[in-house]
């Protein structure tokens, strides 16, 4: 091991920490948001916004804070994280205030601004992506929390529960004086946190003892038990919650870091075919799953008469209306999609108004913020931070895949946010504390490996007398 | 653990490119169809964003645009002196779609038009705000307020040709509306449109072009041209073979004249003069069914015309000979546009051309470059100019001393005739008093109108056809000549 490769990014022994470049990009991140955020009160009032330079400073202030965090306590972790959680952010916040201008939103009584609540979220959240840096020296002793950490995510999915349904799903948790929460975002982390210390202990088990049966490894009934479990209970939160989108996320969550932790296709199998029946099950007797999926069957149809489906064709039109290069940010008239425009159906702003090319360029963005969490997986040397980060990144992947496929009328639609894109407190708070985790992942992963120890026992060895 | 973690790496490609693959096809693929869609507001939008371009009538746009904020709609489209000029351009409203006109050159006064591409493609470069193309109409502001102002509140309508080229100087239709009350898009808007179209007068409906009337006694026009260009008669002051009273064919009902006129075997001349249904009415008996349909057919009955706005067909119709000899006379089931009456008078004041109607002298782009002029064209002949100038003397009597005295002009020569339409069931409503004339200068005919006032009140024929409404068409002629 004492050869030095750099032919992949995570180096062995002396690989570069890449903090330069990571300053650079995020400057690049935090300019191009600028720009946008510029281009939008342009376009909108013909002159710079009021503002930008506080928008700016701040947007520079959370890059650059977290960049020296990243520097100080996480020194060899990827360098392209950041900045492309800060571009996203960024763009966003811009996405955000533009869609805040909508003369169609202010008439509605109920609309409040939300730019300055997401730039102050996102201070949260880049807050406590340094104090996971801070906080958590090494990943690994999150294993000690497995069984906590269940509890945990237990109390915080069935907690929305106990309080109203909100546009017909039980997502929300409201706490007077505060706002809204979305647990199910930060259950989002903590399960997978149970998912990687439970399967790192059990994944022998899991993988090895197993009955061969029509070609598949059938694994052990009392090894079935915890996936029966969790598939059980992502239906329970589809059924009482009506929360179609977290449901799928945890499950797939949970059959991807089986999958990675047993190295049996079986067990994807296994899964997909749970979750097909589950789906299949709820949507024949739930009428907000059946509405969802109407919609998206033929969002034209229901023109007029259903909410979910006008919104789907508002959105698919707001799609169509971009074109290959968009009308220009603030140009559109994206805001038509409604109340859920700057939440939901961000991603419609962004066809609306960048067009095929910007839609093309988020979705890679969305694309690399997944790829190198899978590259820190592979180069993870514990199983544990191996199962976390892809858990993290999995996850990651399907809500971007979930939410964008449902706007753009690919699947049927389940009211997730795009994270960091959206308006929505608890979504960026717990994304950017996800990109901490995976940083923190990724600095132990690439921290170059302790010189071996001498070993007493070489000498005598290698010694041949004569 | 690494080769699982490969293929979910490869899962997740797949899955990112799942998704560049539908945003390709529904920003690229579908984006026309999503962008043609009815539901789609940005077409609206898109459409009021930008002035709508002008009617323009004597060089004077008629039509107008302002901005509003009550709704994302930028532009609202407004009409100076609407209800006298909405039955020439029709309502053009952000709600509630568009009408005439507005709706038939919308191309050119949204910009939209493929006319106007170049135009378009220049303006993008020269970064020029978006603006639609004017409509240059062949109206006559004068000739319009003295047919609108001689109609003031009575029910009717006026269209008044210039024989030569076939231009409308004047297209007038009352009760009116005024457009602008709802060309927005609020409930201001929606509830003016109910009141309209709930109003039992009708003022939505353009009388001059969308409403036939039975035309009466001025039909006799054509029933006399029928009869010189068959060669029934030739000589206009010659006896005709008219007893009286006259018995309808296959009936025992006599056709009663108005009062006590010199109708027996009366000439063509005196005839008209004295407006008599005994020989008319023998008259087109004699061409019989077919021959009538196919000189009122020349004078473009049975055929919708289209100035481009559409106008009705006037209807001469197939039917049995006591029929027949009524609609001679134009009664019965002959039913006549204002725009058609004023075609008979047209063609016969051009002796014997019928030109073919048309509102549209020009196209403008935005620039103000002309991109389509009409040239003048010819509808039909109906009659020979020996027969026409035939015609016209006899019309010409009528106004020197027949029933049409009221449309005398000093120094004009002047033809026209009355009529005094029956409708209802057995002539129980009000009748329409008719008039159609034209005034004849060294140059030829500058102008014909046809005038009808639904609710005259007098019941002896003619009489109310030229008290009611030969004024009204000496005003409308006496506008265009001294226009000249």
């Amino acid at each position: 091991m004492s050869v030095v490769t750099n032919t992949t990014t995570i180096g062995a022994i002396d690989a570069p920490s890449r903090r330069n470049t990571e300053l650079v990009l995020v400057a690049f991140a935090v300019l191009i948001s600028v720009f946008a955020y510029a281009n939008v009160g342009l376009a909108l009032n013909g002159e710079l916004p009021a503002g930008m330079l506080g928008y700016g400073l701040g947007l520079a202030l959370l890059g650059g804070v977290a960049h020296l965090a990243v520097r100080r306590f996480a020194p060899y972790s990827d360098p392209l994280l950041l900045p492309l959680a800060t571009l996203l952010n960024g763009l966003g916040l811009a996405l955000i205030w533009r869609l805040d201008q909508s003369e169609r939103f202010q008439a509605i009584k109920t609309f409040a601004p939300a730019a300055s609540k997401q730039l102050m979220f996102s201070a949260v959240g880049v807050a406590l992506l340094v104090v996971v840096l801070i906080a958590l020296k090494d990943h690994r002793i999150l294993q000690r929390y497995t069984y906590i950490s269940m509890l945990v995510a237990l109390f915080l999915l069935i907690l929305p529960m106990f309080f109203p349904a909100v546009n017909g799903a039980k997502i929300w948790i409201k706490i007077p004086g505060v706002g809204t929460i979305q647990p199910g975002e930060f259950a989002k982390i903590i399960i997978a946190v149970f998912f990687a210390g439970y399967l790192m202990v059990k994944r022998d088990a899991l993988a090895l003892a197993s009955r061969r049966f029509m070609g598949l490894y059938l694994p052990r009934g009392r090894d079935l038990g915890p996936i029966l479990m969790v598939w059980a209970f992502s239906i329970l939160i589809l059924v009482f919650e009506t929360d179609l989108g977290s449901s799928l996320l945890f499950f797939g969550m949970f059959v991807v870091m089986l999958y990675v932790a047993t190295e049996r296709t079986s067990w994807i199998v296994f899964g997909l075919l749970m979750s097909g029946a589950g789906a299949v099950g709820v949507a024949t007797f739930e009428p907000h799953v059946q509405d969802r999926v109407t919609a998206w069957l033929d969002p034209f149809a229901g023109w007029g008469k259903e909410a979910a489906s006008e919104q789907m064709a508002k959105s698919l039109m707001a799609f169509g209306s971009g074109g290959t290069l968009g009308t220009g940010l603030g140009q559109g008239n994206s805001d038509l999609i409604g109340f859920a425009a700057n939440s939901d159906f961000i991603l419609a702003t962004v066809g609306e108004e960048l067009g095929l090319a910007g839609m093309m360029a988020v979705l890679l963005l969305y694309g690399l913020i997944v790829e190198r969490g899978v590259r820190t997986a592979l180069a993870a040397r514990d199983p544990f931070g191996k199962l976390l980060a892809i858990g993290l990144s999995g996850a990651f992947a399907i809500q971007v895949f979930v939410v964008a496929g449902g706007v753009m009328g690919l699947i049927p639609l389940t009211g997730m946010t795009m994270p960091f894109l959206a308006a929505g407190g608890s979504s960026v708070i717990a994304n950017w504390a996800l990109i901490g985790i995976l940083i923190r992942i990724s600095d132990t992963a690439r921290r170059p490996a302790p010189a071996p120890a001498p070993s007493p026992d070489a000498e005598m060895t290698q010694v041949v007398r004569p | 653990m690494n080769k699982p973690l490969r293929r979910i790496a490869i899962f997740c490609g797949i899955l990112v490119l799942a998704l560049l693959i539908r945003t390709n096809y529904i920003q690229y693929v579908r984006a026309d169809e999503l962008n043609a869609n009815e539901h789609n507001r940005r077409v609206q939008i898109e459409r009021y964003a930008h002035e709508r371009g002008n009617i323009i009538v004597d060089g004077e746009p008629v039509t107008g645009s302002v901005e509003t904020t009550d709704s994302d709609f930028k532009y609202k489209r407004v009409w100076k002196n609407g209800p006298m000029w909405a039955p020439v351009t029709g309502y053009s409203s952000q709600a509630f779609d568009s009408s005439q006109l507005e709706s038939i050159e919308d191309g050119i006064l949204t910009g939209n038009s493929d006319d106007l591409f170049f135009d378009r493609t220049l303006s993008m470069f020269t970064g020029e705000k978006k603006t639609g193309g004017n409509i240059v109409t062949t109206l006559n502001g004068a000739a319009q307020k003295a047919a609108f102002e001689g109609l003031g509140d009575k029910k009717g309508a006026v269209a008044a040709l210039d024989p030569q080229t076939g231009a409308v100087l004047a297209l007038a239709s009352t009760p009116s509306y005024d457009p602008s009350v709802f060309a927005g898009n609020s409930m201001k808007d929606s509830d003016a449109r109910q009141k309209l179209l709930k109003d039992e007068d009708k003022p939505m409906l353009n009388r001059a072009l969308r409403e036939t009337y039975p035309p009466g006694s001025t039909f006799k026009v054509v029933t006399a041209a029928a009869a010189l260009e068959n060669g029934l008669y030739t000589d206009i002051d010659a006896k005709t073979d008219s007893p009286l009273p006259w018995r309808l064919p296959q009936s025992t009902n006599l056709l009663q004249n108005e009062g006590n006129i010199p109708c027996k075997d009366a000439s063509l001349r005196v005839a008209l003069r004295y407006s008599c249904n005994t020989v008319f009415g023998k008259m087109s008996d004699d061409l019989g069914n077919e021959k009538m349909i196919e000189q009122a057919d020349k004078f473009g009955f049975n055929e919708e015309v289209f100035t481009p706005v559409r106008a009705d067909a006037s209807v001469y119709p197939k039917d049995n000979p006591p029929q027949n000899a009524m609609a001679g006379i134009g009664q019965a089931s002959n039913r006549a546009t204002p725009l058609q009456m004023a075609m008979v008078a047209s063609a016969i004041a051009n002796d014997g051309k019928l030109m073919q109607p048309y509102m549209v002298a020009q196209r403008q782009a935005p620039n103000l470059d002309v991109i389509y002029t009409h040239e003048k064209e010819q509808l039909s002949e109906p009659l020979s100019a020996e027969n026409a100038q035939k015609v016209q003397q006899m019309m010409e009597t009528v106004v020197q001393d027949g029933t049409g005295t009221n449309a005398q002009i000093d120094g004009v020569t002047v033809g026209g005739k009355t009529g005094t339409a029956q409708h209802g069931l057995n002539n129980s409503e009000k009748p329409y008093a008719w008039f159609i004339s034209y005034a004849r200068t060294d140059s030829g005919s500058p102008v014909a109108v046809a005038v009808v006032v639904e609710d005259g009140n007098a019941n002896r024929d003619d009489i109310s056809g030229g008290g009611l409404a030969a004024p009204i068409a000496k005003n409308v002629m006496k506008a265009v000549l001294d226009g000249k």
